[in-house]
């Protein structure tokens, strides 16, 4: 009476012990090839990237405070810059305006002058031609006045007597 | 953390209900089969025998539900009996030798000598012997030692019994989750796990964190191939031993020959990979006296011994919880029929549930010790020791 003889339970039957050993070996190999390999590569592919992810996403998140950072710094700057542009801007306009006001004030003062220049030559050539026109005049009044008393002989007697007298005198 | 729990919250109640009705399946259709089964044996007994031998009765016929079968029983005995005969492939000496099991089923005392290919043979209890020259006097011609075992000679039985049919469906259905599950490894690329897939995940990161590599340290990756595959073969039969109807219900992993290849695998696998220093440790173990190396061998030899030890304590470990289990589940359902009472099962139900729950986490967890085992004596063979370190 051996110890395996005791019960049936205990005795390994050597077809089912075959069998076994065949199908385990077939299943793992299958296995190994077709789903172990890839399951476990997946796996740590996919553990792998969730891992860059979240460093990446630290990595960001870092870029990010960094980038708020210098987008503030250079708003800042902006606004500094904007700020000046704008009270260089209003000083030029003022500067521009100043100096079209005194160009208008020059010139206006210039065509002034020119205007009373103008007008004065044009009083001086008036008067000449009054003074003309009067002369023509007092001369044929003068003449008209020397014929009406020409007309008698004696009168111009007098009259030369009268001049004659007068160069005597002198 | 947080992304696991939404996974638990939404399998919980389905996990839960699976298992009761588990547990309610299992107690009641064993409890239908066994009631069944022990009231024809004990039917026709009870009149003319005594009690003790109705007990052996009982645990005849116990053992004969956990045992390998050359049919796949259902219900039902003589003619009202429902079964799925499997071929007998019997290697003789005259060569090999099939039939389906159901062609030579009437005689099962060895008192019939059939011929199949010119070889004669007799079934006595459901296995197949070569026959006496003649007849014993009982009217068989098998012969029994003090045990009840046959003496006779037996042609090697390569039969498709109901546990070979098990594991072929057990491989069969983890080829098909497997390779499923591999297909939508590579089809979801850097998406998350869908269905199956993240169903099975935790139980593969399981054995890769928890199992792996804390016992094999950087070269976990060369093993986990095997470790997986030993694993989830483990769980899917002890589940699939917990169902009491077809295509579950043999005790496979609950047989010795069963878990002696797995052990044996466990064992190649170390001994082929133990390195330098795990043999040193076995042949000149470090940090012992001298006196118990020289001149009689002493730790050598327990090192040497333990090699072996190791795996046949995988063996019978695996074996023994399983058939227990089964044991235990089927002698509270017998109860009811010892006690001749119909209220004896207002106890023996809610504690064969109870067992079968428990059966239902020892399945796992047997998986699991095996599985971390095998890990821990491979891990041994392949650590690499340093020259200062004792143990």
């Amino acid at each position: 009476m051996t110890i395996l003889s005791l019960n049936p339970l205990v005795s390994p039957d050597p077809g089912l012990f075959i069998w076994s050993a065949v199908s385990f070996a077939i299943l793992f190999i299958v296995l190994r090839a077709f789903a172990w390999k890839p399951i476990v590569a997946a796996l740590s592919e996919r553990e792998q990237s969730i891992e860059d992810a979240l460093q990446k996403a630290a990595a960001a998140k870092e870029e990010m405070a960094r980038l708020t950072g210098e987008n503030e710094e250079l708003l800042k700057q902006a606004r500094a810059e904007r700020d000046l542009i704008l009270r260089e801007a209003k000083k030029m306009k003022d500067q521009i305006v100043g100096e079209a006001k005194e160009t208008a004030q020059r010139e206006g003062a210039r065509m002034i002058e020119k205007a009373r220049i103008e007008i004065d030559n044009q009083t001086a050539i008036a008067m000449a031609g009054v003074k003309e026109q009067v002369a023509t005049l007092s001369l044929e009044i003068a003449e008209k006045i020397l014929r009406k008393q020409f007309e008698d002989q004696k009168k111009q007697e007098e009259l030369v007597e009268d001049l004659l007298k007068k160069v005597k005198l002198n | 953390m947080n992304n696991k729990r939404p996974f638990i919250e939404k399998f919980f109640t389905p996990i839960v209900l699976f298992t009761l009705f588990l547990m309610f399946a299992a107690g009641n259709i064993q409890a239908q089969d066994t009631v069944k089964a022990v009231k024809d044996v004990t039917a026709d007994s009870l009149k003319t025998e005594t009690k003790a031998e109705k007990d052996e009765d009982i645990s005849a016929v116990i053992l004969h539900h956990i045992a390998d079968s050359h049919e796949w029983h259902f219900w039902g005995e003589g003619k009202d009996k429902v079964a799925i005969p499997l071929p007998v492939i019997l290697y003789t000496k005259s060569g090999f030798v099939t039939f389906l099991s159901s062609k030579h089923e009437e005689d099962e005392k060895g008192a019939e000598i059939f011929t199949e290919k010119g070889e004669s043979l007799v079934n006595y209890e459901g296995k197949y012997y070569y026959p006496a020259a003649a007849k014993y006097e009982n009217g068989t011609y098998v012969k029994v030692d003090e045990n009840q075992v046959p003496v006779n000679e037996k042609p090697l039985d390569l039969s498709i019994t109901k546990n070979v049919l098990a594991l072929f469906i057990s491989v069969a259905l983890l080829m098909i989750i497997f390779l499923g599950i591999a297909r939508s490894y590579k089809k979801n690329v850097g998406k998350a796990p869908k269905g199956m897939q993240s169903a099975l995940e935790p139980f593969i990161l399981f054995v890769r964190d928890d199992i792996a590599i804390p016992q094999l340290g950087h070269k976990y990756a060369k093993f986990m191939p095997y470790l997986l595959t030993v694993f989830f073969f483990i769980w899917i039969n002890n589940l699939l031993g917990l169902v009491p109807i077809f295509p579950g219900g043999a005790n496979l992993t609950g047989n010795i020959a069963l878990t002696a290849m797995l052990a044996l695998t466990t064992f190649i696998i170390t001994t082929v990979n133990g390195n330098k220093s795990y043999w040193g440790h076995i042949f000149n173990t470090p940090g012992v006296p001298w006196w118990l190396k020289f001149p009689v061998p002493l730790m050598p030899v327990v090192e040497f011994i333990g090699i072996f030890t190791k795996p046949i304590a995988l063996m019978i470990r695996l074996f023994a919880n399983i058939t227990a289990g089964h044991i235990l589940v089927l002698s509270l359902i017998a109860l009811i029929v010892i006690l001749k009472s119909v209220y004896a099962s207002a106890f023996a139900i809610p504690f064969a549930l109870f067992i079968s729950a428990i059966e239902l986490l020892v399945g796992f967890l047997q998986a699991f010790i095996f599985t971390i085992l095998s890990a821990l004596f491979i891990g041994m063979a392949i650590e690499e020791h340093h020259a200062d370190e004792h143990h």
